[in-house]
């Protein structure tokens, strides 16, 4: 048998032969004590156990963090203190003035969220929709632009915080084509406006692709005999497209706005490596004051960081279950991740 | 020329060219230049030295200025156009500057010394393509080890999900036992529970196993990805179950049959799971984060992160490194984009 094999592949199949006789004996004997259908269990037991330590174990955890106080990570040393710190979090004089509450930074990432989540999600889903409807047309070189939209995609958010920092800085490309109009240069990360402004941008530039190809995958399921019997029946392009286009895609587009809605809500690693939050507290984000609380400060206050997480994740909730209201068929649908 | 112009014009099958097409091709070359525009600028940015880099406004290409070897000179001398108090124009290497008087010397013929104002010589340049800034920040950080912090992770990773999302998506899609089905939503409903909101107990429980600074505190909570455990089972219920009852037949146990039967038909499903788990893990950034605090594990992401918010950021060393991060990425994008884009079309993963 595969006597041709290529030195190269040697290893490889050693190994693979090695590991398949090394869990074979074990796996035999579980057979023999389970049975054939229940071994199953065994099969599914490595993932179950990671998804349990790392996933379902912390969800339980948080609460207990979130309501007990103290520096310590070990829970026993966590003095229980029941609603103190959600009431820490929540208590405001007014709670449309952040400056009035006692976490005034809590409350000044959860309108920068609301406010980056919106903008950016409706700016981004709009260009997303006329990406896809160009390129869902008969042009030279699609499968090209397809990629060139796409390619951000896959960039780290590190790398794509630096390229833009790069263009964005003082000295940098941007401040000079504004030098060679006769324009004097901007601090476009120092300003608090335009700070605000880049984060939404970076970040449209660096999911769009994404979203565009949802929507050109629903684009290209509507049948070309609704477009071709309506232009018999002379109905004009923007008739064609408010009659036919848009309601057909509506399903997608739905899953396009809330799966944006929830990744946005969780924006942090671009805008952390672009401007840090700042200047002053502009951009920071709700992750960016739990990961603050939790981990970056001198003091680690996990059990305000667990709260701010319940908060977030409530949120997260609720834009899920509208997502599965809105769409009710696709699991894969209501992803709150982007990362596994 | 006529038929490129046709071609250009040709649109659904009949008809001139009109305004929405002058329209798409605008927009697609707009997209064209935001989209490619900064990452090209960023790689041939990386090829400046750090002199090119502060000059501004910038060049778009990687200029730096001439230099030439002098007889009588230990270093290369850099080279100048000067215009001579006679008005003829003259390529000089200078030798010194003193205040607004520089010394300038014929390479040809450095016997004789020109003294003249600086104002009066212009910086001769050519292409200067700066690979130093590659080579250096192996030699002069740690490049090498956060390249491997990387590699190790992503790449170990990468096999322990493909191993364990296999096993249960083998279960998920071939066994009958009870309580399976509870298990496949359990599952899935984890797409639902993004990291962000759980990391204060995580980073316990990561604790309490002493992974914290350890690249297995990255790699065991990534492992079993909900998206691979749903795009491997939807390809194994693909595989006819006669094939497994003959290789019972033959008395092949359940683990063999996974192995010899099971793995090999799922490849193309295994591949597409591999390069998602890639990007994943090559692009982690908020999970290293909080997990690795000692430099010496950072992943390259942690060192990007680190090294451009040091106050004396060194761009041509930064900008080199963020080439070599993007570099894998952008060369599985060259060659897989499309089972990439055909993967996200049909399963909405990312």
């Amino acid at each position: 048998m595969n006597s041709a094999r290529h030195p190269l592949l040697e290893l490889p199949a050693a190994a693979g032969r090695a590991a398949l006789n090394a869990v074979d004996a074990p796996m035999r004997v579980v057979q023999r004590l389970l049975g054939v259908p229940r071994i199953g269990w065994m099969f599914v037991a490595p993932n179950l156990a990671i998804l349990g330590l790392f996933t379902f174990l912390p969800i339980v955890v948080n609460f207990y963090f979130a309501f007990t106080g103290g520096v310590q990570l070990y829970p026993s040393e966590r003095p229980f203190t029941g609603f103190e710190n959600l009431g820490t979090l929540f208590e405001c004089e007014s709670y449309l003035d952040p400056s009035s509450c006692r976490k005034d930074l809590f409350w000044r990432a959860i309108y920068n969220t609301g406010e980056f989540a919106l903008l950016q999600v409706g700016l981004m889903v709009a260009f997303a929709l006329v990406t896809a409807l160009v390129l869902n047309r008969k042009i030279l070189g699609r499968g090209f632009f397809r990629g060139v939209f796409f390619y951000p995609v896959l960039l780290s958010p590190v790398v794509v915080a630096l390229i833009w920092k790069w263009v964005l800085q003082r000295e940098g490309v941007l401040n000079a084509v504004l030098a060679g109009a006769g324009a004097s240069p901007i601090g476009w990360l120092s300003d608090a406006s335009w700070a605000f402004f880049w984060c939404v941008f970076v970040s449209i530039w660096a999911h769009m692709g994404f979203y565009t190809l949802i929507l050109l995958a629903g684009l290209q399921a509507i049948p070309a005999d609704l477009y071709e019997a309506a232009e018999m029946d002379g109905a004009s392009p923007w008739r064609r497209f408010s009659r036919i286009t848009l309601p057909l895609l509506m399903p997608n587009l739905i899953v396009v706005l809330v799966l944006g809605l929830i990744r946005a809500v969780q924006i942090f690693d671009e805008v952390f490596v672009l401007t840090g939050g700042g200047p002053g507290s502009a951009t920071t984000f709700i992750v960016q004051f739990i990961y603050q609380t939790g981990f970056a400060e001198a003091i680690h206050q996990y059990g305000l960081a667990a709260a701010a997480s319940l908060v977030l994740a409530l949120s997260l909730l609720v834009l899920t279950v509208l997502q599965l209201r809105l769409t009710r068929k696709s699991l894969a649908g209501g992803r709150g991740r982007d990362d596994g | 020329m006529a038929s490129v112009a046709t071609m250009l014009s040709a649109r659904r099958g009949r008809g001139k060219a009109d305004w929405t097409d002058w329209f798409s091709y605008g927009y697609l070359l707009l997209g064209l230049v935001l989209m490619f525009g900064p990452v090209l600028w960023l790689v041939l940015s990386s090829f400046k030295s750090a002199a090119a880099l502060n000059e501004f406004p910038p060049h778009f290409l990687p200029y730096g200025q001439k230099s030439v070897a002098v007889a009588g000179h230990e270093t290369p001398l850099p080279l100048y156009l000067v215009t001579l108090p006679d008005g003829a124009t003259r390529e000089l290497a200078e030798v010194r500057r003193i205040g607004i008087q520089a010394t300038l010397v014929d390479p040809n013929a450095p016997d004789r010394e020109y003294k003249i104002n600086i104002r009066d010589r212009k910086p001769v340049r050519d292409l200067q393509f700066a690979t130093g800034n590659y080579s250096e920040i192996f030699a002069k950080f740690s490049f090498g080890t956060y390249l491997w912090n990387s590699v190790f992770i992503t790449v170990v990773a990468t096999l322990i999900t493909l191993l364990f999302n296999a096993m249960a998506a083998f279960a998920l899609s071939k066994y009958r036992f009870g309580g399976r089905d509870a298990v496949f939503l359990l599952i899935i409903s984890t797409l639902m529970i993004p990291p962000t909101i759980i990391l204060v107990p995580n980073f316990l429980v990561v604790s309490e196993l002493g992974l914290l600074n350890s690249l297995w505190g990255v790699i065991w909570p990534a492992v079993a990805t909900p998206t691979g455990v749903f795009i491997l089972r939807q390809y194994m219920l693909t595989i006819p179950d006669e094939l497994i009852d003959a290789a019972r037949m033959d008395h092949a146990s359940e683990w063999r049959i996974f192995w010899r039967i099971i793995l090999p038909l799922s490849a193309p499903a295994l591949a597409v799971l591999a390069i998602f788990s890639v990007m994943w893990r090559w692009n982690d950034f908020l999970w290293p984060l909080i997990v690795l605090s000692r430099t010496e594990k950072f992943t390259l992401q942690l060192a990007l992160n680190a090294f451009q918010g040091e106050l004396t950021t060194q761009w041509h060393y930064l900008l080199a490194m963020t080439v070599v991060t993007l570099l894998p990425v952008t060369l599985v994008f060259a060659f897989l984009q499309k089972y990439i884009t055909t993967g996200i079309a049909s399963a909405g993963v990312k």
